[in-house]
């Protein structure tokens, strides 16, 4: 007899699946005009899920006009009331969490215990926090007239499809803007139950327009003369080719975009706080973090401590059925990421680093990468400076803070950054050096509301979360 | 010396300001500048992409130790530059008179402006982080704060008009954030922003901090969109059109580009800035 | 070779090459690894390795000859209804009922269960160096093979480490061949868990054959990571010298649901080969009870109540 912990699946029962999902326009569901629908499916197994509207341009120009008509109501509506209706929005999405959750798992792969612990709860506090803002505007740095944007085109990735929504929507509403916002294309699920989310919170039509599609729908967004800001998280490519889109136009532009974060251990690092950190920095949603800790910059005087404890600590990593509530890792999202992951991982044995992973089981069924590292790996490796946004985590020594600094901005990306010292001054003086929008000191991967979040460099423009993100939405003095 | 031939002037010549430095175009090259009657004045230089790219290594290398100085003393020196500039009033006043048209008394009213517009820059340094900056409240046992820093290299394009005020315009914010610059100065009043760099060169500046280049603005607008190590462009002096062809190029390495209106405004500083979020456990 | 030759620049030396403890960091970890799930068949199991893991404990002022032989009881055959249920790790009692529980548990069937006899003084430790001596040996004629001792707090917070670790030698030496020797940490009163991983390695160079949370008599006692800390600071003693030292939380752990998490704490941090009663003891009184209701509503199905479990 041994002592194992049980697979112990959330039930699906509490999410009631729809056929097909029709498009969130003027506070109705309406069918893409073409009538075209795609599938989206669960990672973990393949099966579909269910089939979703393929929005194209006439839908966007139908959801455009819905929210410039939303506009005339919103952005004259007494900012109080405005903040009241996210309150509700807040409370509904806690109310639903747990529906909310397993629906998330299931379209995206991530375990259950991050959706239910994470995601859900923080995507409600989103709009708890950006709710109070929306009576006090004046005090958002812009000076003492701020106004909003008008309609707002928002575009976001399916690495954690509700938290991107509502780090989108919440600031857009509270400011008075309206929305037009395409979710991913391989997870819209969670977006269209938050559109009967808006339902049951009497939102006014038009305010929240939500239409699915690809990366095609996502052009129609970008380039539609009547939208005035585009707000979008994805990769630093499609980043560039929006900013080249919206150049010569005015409208705003917020870009949240890749990373290479290094995580900077030193030799006086509490140690095993450090291992839970780095593995939490790494394979946290698979790896499929922005912000990821994707490069280990370890001092070498303790480099062989670190990786035996990282070694070991991996072999506990759970990975299977992202709905068993033991489940540490999940699936990859699709087989397309999981293409990319596979083929830098490899590059990274071709070049001559060396990779280890625990001994897993992998499903027979969807798409899964084992947690996985590679030591030896130098500055000149792929995937030393490559996004993989995997479970793929590149170890390099250094023997100086100068040093480790240098390898640390030695990358285009600079979004994010971890110290661990038990040495104050030596925290500050690493975070000052270090060109990189969020820093974390002792710890890793942690996120909220009022916590500005963003990059520096080609990890993006402008900040989201906080009064720093929340001015993003508004016009101010120049 | 009893000689009755009166007294030929002694006239400056005009060169760029580059690492500290005030070297002439590598390229030779030179262009005319008249005053408003058409008459000569000066050959300034005509920058070229390759003293565009000194600048930018000039400007790359001061970066570390400007954006490091304390605030206190970055706000010093800025002050210093009111206090050297009002000593050359009367050399701004004639300058902008000549190439500008304008009376002493318009002319006299920009300097007075630009001198005020370096000190009131000057006391941003050391707030711009208390007032932008914040704590942040957090759910969670964590110290959580968020500060404003400098974004690195930054070139800045200034107005065609009110040559001096503008040079001044869109210098003192970038320099107040920390950044290092490269001001490409009006293309037709080109010498009170050259005057300035003499300004600047004897203030406390760091080399490399300021750096000045004269010529065409259209010529160098593609080179500076298209560098990979400029991190930010103020575009108030360029034409719509140019700007847009800056800001295609610029999305190569994603720089901020901005345009602004007002000339004193702390979001052209902020603008040129980025936020930086730093987490820590609190614990025993 | 010994990790520090006792003197206080030796003994600072070696603690200070001990990694430091970030608390966020490691009350993270706890809490992550308490939502861990337990199969059904390996709770069973699990609640039977707890049963086997506890020190049956009564330390009151109150106690008598006849409450503590009620323990001893309830310590061999923890279900009378049920012969399946295992007996308890072993009875942890004061010095003078040590010898009361030894005979009463020869007389009864339990001739394999340990009396252990808390020590040196306890709960305070403050007594001379004599008394503690008498206090152990005392307990041990009697007939105490396990001595829970306490570390002087005093010393220890004063800086004055040479003598909480010759302390620990010394009351070794007194156990050596005779009796198993735990070393009370005291936790609740180190307060960091920079000083419990400091504490924990002092005691295990000193010679403990167990480290031990807390008296029972200070709160917060065995909290869950205090006892990761502890676990933590095994695997790497282990890793360090191949010995293998033995935890055991006390105070505060009541119900199945807290034993079970501490069973997941064990297999996560220090691995699965101190899952058994050898190297991870629970002490506790109350737990006992609680575990052995949730064994019967595991036979039976249903929820059981507590006048269906012994009350001792």
């Amino acid at each position: 007899m041994t002592f194992e912990y049980s697979s112990a699946p959330e039930s699906k029962a509490i999410v009631k699946l729809d056929p097909v999902y029709k498009l969130y326009i003027g506070g109705k569901f309406v069918a893409p005009k073409s009538g075209k629908t795609f599938a989206t499916i669960n990672p973990a197994t393949e099966e579909v899920l269910a089939k979703v509207g393929y929005a194209e341009k006439a839908d966007v120009d139908k959801a455009v006009k819905a929210a410039q008509a939303g506009l005339k109501i919103w952005s004259k509506m007494a900012p109080s009331e405005r903040g009241k209706y996210l309150y509700r929005i807040a409370r509904i999405m806690q109310e639903r969490a747990r529906e909310f959750a397993v629906l998330e798992t299931m379209d995206n792969g991530k375990p259950i215990r991050e959706t239910r612990d994470i995601d859900i709860p923080l995507a409600a506090a989103h709009f708890f926090y950006h709710a109070g803002w929306a009576d006090k505007l004046e005090h958002a740095g812009v000076g003492s007239n701020p106004k909003p944007y008008g309609v707002v085109g928002q575009i976001i990735p399916w690495n954690f499809p509700l938290l991107m929504l509502a780090w989108k929507i919440a600031p857009a509403l509270a400011t008075g803007n309206t929305v037009v916002l395409k979710p991913a294309e391989t997870t819209p699920l969670t977006a269209m139950l938050f559109a009967q989310v808006c339902e049951q919170a009497e939102l006014p039509a038009g305010v929240v327009n939500i239409v699915t599609g690809d990366g095609a729908t996502g052009a129609a967004i970008v380039n539609h003369p009547d939208i005035s800001k585009i707000a979008f998280t994805g990769s630093t490519d499609v980043g560039k080719l929006i900013a080249r889109s919206v150049a010569g136009t005015n409208k705003g532009l917020t870009l949240e975009l890749g990373g290479k974060g290094a995580n900077i251990v030193f030799e006086d690092a509490p140690i095993d706080e450090t291992v839970e950190g780095i593995v939490n920095g790494i394979f946290f949603n698979q790896g499929h973090v922005c912000c990821a800790g994707s490069r280990l910059l370890v001092q070498e005087n303790i480099q062989d401590e670190v990786l035996e404890k990282l070694k070991r600590r991996m072999a506990q990593i759970r990975m299977g059925d992202p709905l068993d509530k033991n489940t540490d890792i999940g699936a990859i999202n699709s087989k397309e990421q999981l293409k990319k992951i596979t083929e830098l991982a490899n590059s990274g044995d071709e070049e001559g680093a060396m990779r280890f992973s625990p001994s897993c089981t992998i499903p027979g069924k969807g798409f899964w990468f084992p947690p996985t590292i590679f030591t030896g790996v130098t500055q000149a490796h792929r995937i030393a400076s490559e996004e993989i946004f995997g479970p793929v985590l590149s170890v390099i020594s250094f023997r100086t803070p100068q040093e480790a600094i240098e390898k640390a901005n030695n990358t285009p990306f600079g979004l994010s950054a971890g110290i661990w010292t038990d040495k104050g001054s030596r925290i500050l003086w690493t975070a000052k050096h270090l060109r990189a929008g969020v820093i974390w000191a002792n710890t890793f991967n942690k996120f909220d509301p009022a916590s500005p979040f963003g990059g520096y460099k080609e990890s993006g423009w402008g900040r989201e979360g906080g009064r720093h993100g929340l001015s993003a939405y508004l016009k101010g003095a120049k | 010396m009893a000689n009755s031939t009166p007294r030929l002037d002694v006239k400056k010549t005009y060169k760029l300001f580059i690492g500290g430095a005030f070297p002439r175009s590598e390229s030779g090259r030179t262009y005319e500048v008249k005053s408003a009657k058409g008459v000569f004045i000066a050959n300034p230089s005509l920058a070229s992409r390759k003293d565009l790219r000194d600048a930018v290594v000039a400007a790359r290398a001061a970066h570390s130790g400007w954006s490091s100085a304390t605030a206190f003393n970055r706000g010093q020196i800025l002050y210093r530059i009111a206090e050297m500039m009002e000593g050359r009033t009367s050399q701004f006043i004639d300058e902008i008179v000549a190439l500008e048209g304008v009376t002493p008394a318009a002319a006299k009213k920009q300097v007075e402006q630009a001198i005020d517009l370096w000190v009131w820059y000057s006391g941003w340094c050391d707030k711009i982080g208390a007032i932008y900056g914040s704590t942040n409240a957090v759910s969670g046992s964590y110290y959580n704060f968020t500060i404003p820093e400098s974004l690195g290299v930054v070139a800045t394009f200034a107005p065609a008009k009110q040559s001096l005020l503008g040079a001044v315009q869109a210098l003192a914010p970038i320099l107040a954030g920390g950044n290092t610059a490269i001001l490409i100065a009006s293309e037709k009043f080109p010498l009170p922003a050259i005057s300035l760099s003499e300004v600047i060169g004897t203030s406390d500046v760091p080399g490399g901090v300021v750096n000045i280049l004269t010529g065409s603005s259209a010529e160098l607008a593609p080179w500076i969109g298209s560098h990979m190590d400029i991190d930010g462009v103020d575009a108030s002096g360029l034409n719509k059109a140019q700007e847009k062809e800056l800001r295609i190029a610029g999305a190569d390495n994603l720089k901020r580009i901005h345009t602004f209106k007002e000339s004193a405004s702390p979001q052209r500083v902020l603008s040129f800035m980025e936020n930086k979020t730093v987490w820590h456990p609190i614990g025993v | 070779m010994a990790l520090t030759d006792g003197s206080l620049p030796s003994i600072k030396g070696f603690l200070r090459t001990l990694s430091p403890v970030d608390q966020v960091g490691a009350d993270a970890r706890a809490a992550m690894l308490a939502t861990r799930s337990i199969k059904t068949a390996s709770k069973r199991w699990a609640i039977d390795m707890a049963i086997s893991m506890i020190d049956l404990t009564t330390l009151e002022g109150a106690d008598t000859e006849g409450k503590v032989k009620a323990i001893c009881n309830k310590a061999i055959r923890p279900d009378p209804t049920d012969p399946t249920v295992p007996h308890v790790g072993a009875i942890c009692v004061y010095n003078d009922m040590v010898s009361i529980a030894r005979k009463h548990l020869d007389a009864s069937g339990g001739h394999d269960i340990p009396v252990a006899a808390v020590s040196t003084a306890f709960p305070s430790g403050r007594a001379s160096l004599e008394v503690k001596e008498r206090d152990t040996k005392d307990a041990i004629a009697n007939g105490a093979t396990e001595i829970d001792m306490v570390i002087d707090r005093g010393a220890f917070l004063s800086g004055d480490l040479e003598k909480v670790y010759s302390e620990i030698v010394f009351i070794k030496s007194l156990c050596e061949g005779k009796a198993h020797l735990k070393v009370i940490l005291e936790t609740g009163e180190l307060v960091t868990y920079d000083n419990v991983r400091k504490a924990s390695f002092l005691a295990m160079a000193a010679g403990a054959d167990f480290i031990k949370t807390s008296t029972g008599k200070v709160s917060p006692a065995a909290t869950a990571p205090v006892v990761l800390v502890m676990l933590e600071a095994v695997r790497d003693f282990y890793q360090m010298t191949g010995q293998r030292i033995g935890v055991k939380p006390a105070g505060g752990i009541r119900t199945t649901k807290d034993a079970i998490k501490q069973l997941v704490l064990v297999k996560e941090t220090a691995g699965e080969e101190w899952l058994n009663p050898e190297l991870f003891r629970i002490g506790a009184s109350a737990l006992l009870n609680d575990l052995l209701m949730q064994r019967k509503k595991l036979t039976s199905g249903h929820y059981e109540g507590p006048n269906y479990v012994t009350l001792d």
